[in-house]
């Protein structure tokens, strides 16, 4: 967390990364461009494809998912889109858990649609829909550590053993658990991306996102990485990197041409936040089960999704994927009469909170709490809303660091008192 | 960006070997010692198609100072360097044999390697049969299986890092100018 990735350089020392705040490099001659162009030597040309200060967060976290190398992007929604485009071609299909991040549904369903590439939806926790749902023209598999806003947990191992089975890779979004709960590559995942924005940065200060490789899937059966590239004079990327030849297309062909890099200073404040990413993440996880423990014990709570608590359906799978904590991102509904009423009622505990902080992110430092239907899940259709688990009154609770007893009483003296 | 003083991390991402065979062939202090060292840099098997693995690595081994030895029968010379088509066949002394053929000829170049007093038998990434390496070894070459040349000098000397990857490098000595 604190090393990796950074050495001191020779001249000045310095033991803080530096921020190469630089758009270009200037080359050392005509024969060193070329040969950078043409990816014949390691180097920087221009902050769209690679940067000193990106590097040194790119290669730390990599290190802390015992990954082959990472590529860092402008935020986690373009990490998903650059593994998308670098891994797929029109026709392709990815076959995906229902219970992921509202955003990524939709890009999945729309945005993907629009490069002929489609998906379909499975419950993760039913292997056998996984199966099923696997066509000829299937080419991945896609789910998160800790689904949204649900808390499913996915079973990587037999995911991946499924997706192992069939020769194709397995794609795991780990943004709730990030490296210090779960590393998803030691259970037999291809590839991770991360909402870095969340609890890698930590502090709410910087968008941004990954994308990493474990190195060890083999890419010769995937044209868009084996066969050689229009878009890079007929280069074959796996045959000439071997096990960097993934993350050099996604590089140099992907982010180049998308152009959603990451701000070297961007790259800068998430640093910071590697450096105390376990501390915050144990921490973190600690609180969150004190409230959910709380909030299930309380009379004006009808159920509590936590997957660190006994009666979450996916707490066996909780307790072996993640034994240092389920995350610090949960949600609870109120009890209510109706649909409207829960709605009604939710809208008057979100205004009485004075700690939590109303707004669209989590794994922040500090508390936070939204109202997914009428915000991050408003795009979805009612029937894509129920797949995702999200009922009308769901409230999702991300937690911060906080004195854990000043949000207990937060907690306490926003929700309705038990009626005389 | 070079690497601190007796900077020796146990290198273990991306291999077919066992841990014992990476003991054996991977080690990275012979793997280092032969960068520094290492003058002369016989390619076996390197091609003539700039956009093959084996011209990636000979390009910039060449760009980085090493001489190069193309060996390829049918090559007349490559990246500007005289071709042979064998080991026997060069006059100069070799350092190193870098070897880009399948498995199944390791073994004979390896005993060409040995023959003609090279300092060190090098088979690339993907690239393992352990009768070629454990023969050589024998012999007293520095023995390397299932690395890449250009990959371990941009672990060492700081440009692999650049490409966002992981070296596997951890330490707060400061760099040195290399």
């Amino acid at each position: 967390m604190v090393h990796a990735g950074h050495i001191p350089d020779a001249v000045t020392g310095a033991r803080a990364v530096p921020i190469y705040q630089t758009t270009s490099f200037v080359f050392d001659d005509a024969e060193q461009a070329a040969q950078l162009f043409e990816l014949k030597q390691y180097g920087n040309i221009y902050t769209r494809i690679s940067n000193p200060t990106t590097a040194v967060f790119e290669e730390r976290i990599a290190s802390l998912e015992g990954a082959t190398g990472a590529v860092a992007t402008a935020s986690g929604m373009a990490a998903q889109l650059v593994t998308f485009l670098t891994l797929l071609a029109p026709g392709d299909e990815i076959v995906a858990s229902s219970q992921l991040y509202g955003g990524s549904i939709t890009q999945l369903v729309h945005t993907l649609r629009k490069f002929s590439i489609g998906v379909r939806f499975v419950n993760p926790s039913v292997l056998s829909e996984w199966e099923a749902a696997i066509t000829p023209r299937t080419r991945a598999l896609y789910g998160e550590t800790i689904g949204n806003p649900r808390g499913a947990i996915l079973d990587i191992e037999r995911v991946a053993a499924l997706a192992a089975s069939r020769g194709m890779p397995l794609i795991v979004d780990s943004t709730m658990a990030t490296p210090a709960l779960c590393r998803p590559i030691e259970h037999g995942a291809t590839l991770v991306v991360h909402s870095a924005t969340k609890f890698i940065g930590g502090h709410g200060t910087a968008i941004g996102g990954v994308l990493l490789d474990s190195g060890k899937f083999d890419f010769s059966g995937y044209p868009t990485i084996a066969a050689p590239s229009a878009a890079y004079h007929d280069l074959r990327f796996y045959d000439t990197f071997g096990h960097y030849g993934f993350l050099m297309k996604a590089r140099a062909e992907t982010v180049r041409d998308t152009g959603a890099c990451l701000s070297p200073f961007n790259a800068f404040l998430l640093i910071q936040g590697l450096e105390t990413l376990s501390l915050r993440m144990h921490r973190q996880s600690e609180s969150a089960l004190r409230v959910a423990r709380f909030l299930e014990g309380h009379p004006a709570v009808a159920w509590v999704a936590y997957a660190g608590l006994p009666s979450h359906p996916d707490h066996a799978l909780a307790v072996k994927y993640l034994p240092n904590g389920a995350g610090a991102v949960f949600s609870f509904g109120l009890k209510a009469g109706s649909a409207a009423e829960g709605r009604a009622a939710g809208r008057r505990f979100i205004e009485g909170l004075r700690l939590f902080s109303h707004l669209a992110n989590i794994g922040d430092v500090r508390s936070l709490v939204i109202h997914p239907a009428s915000t991050t899940h408003q795009q979805l259709t009612d029937e894509e809303l129920a797949k995702g688990g999200v009922g009308p009154g769901l409230i999702r609770l991300s937690i911060g660091l906080e004195n854990v007893e000043d949000l207990l009483w937060d907690l306490d003296q926003a929700l309705p008192a038990p009626s005389r | 960006m070079g690497p601190g003083p007796g900077l020796a991390c146990a290198i273990t991402l991306n291999s077919a070997l066992t841990p014992e065979q990476q003991r054996l062939y991977q080690d990275p202090l012979v793997i280092q010692r032969l960068l520094r060292e290492a003058r002369t840099i016989a390619i076996v098997g390197l091609s003539s198609d700039p956009q093959r693995a084996s011209w990636f690595v000979a390009s910039y081994l060449k760009n980085e100072g090493y001489r190069i030895i193309p060996v390829n029968p049918k090559a007349d010379a490559i990246l500007g360097e005289r071709a042979y088509p064998d080991l026997a066949s060069i006059p100069d002394k070799v350092d190193m044999v870098d070897v880009f053929r399948p498995a199944s000829e390791c073994l004979a170049v390896a005993r060409q390697a040995v023959a003609i007093g090279a300092g060190a038998l090098w088979l690339q990434l993907r690239l393992v049969n352990i009768e070629a390496a454990e023969l050589a070894a024998k012999s007293g070459l520095a023995v390397v299986v299932d690395r890449c040349v250009k990959m371990e000098h941009g672990r060492y000397f700081g440009r692999l890092h650049w490409a966002g990857m992981n070296t596997e490098i951890i330490s707060a000595r400061k760099a040195r100018l290399s």
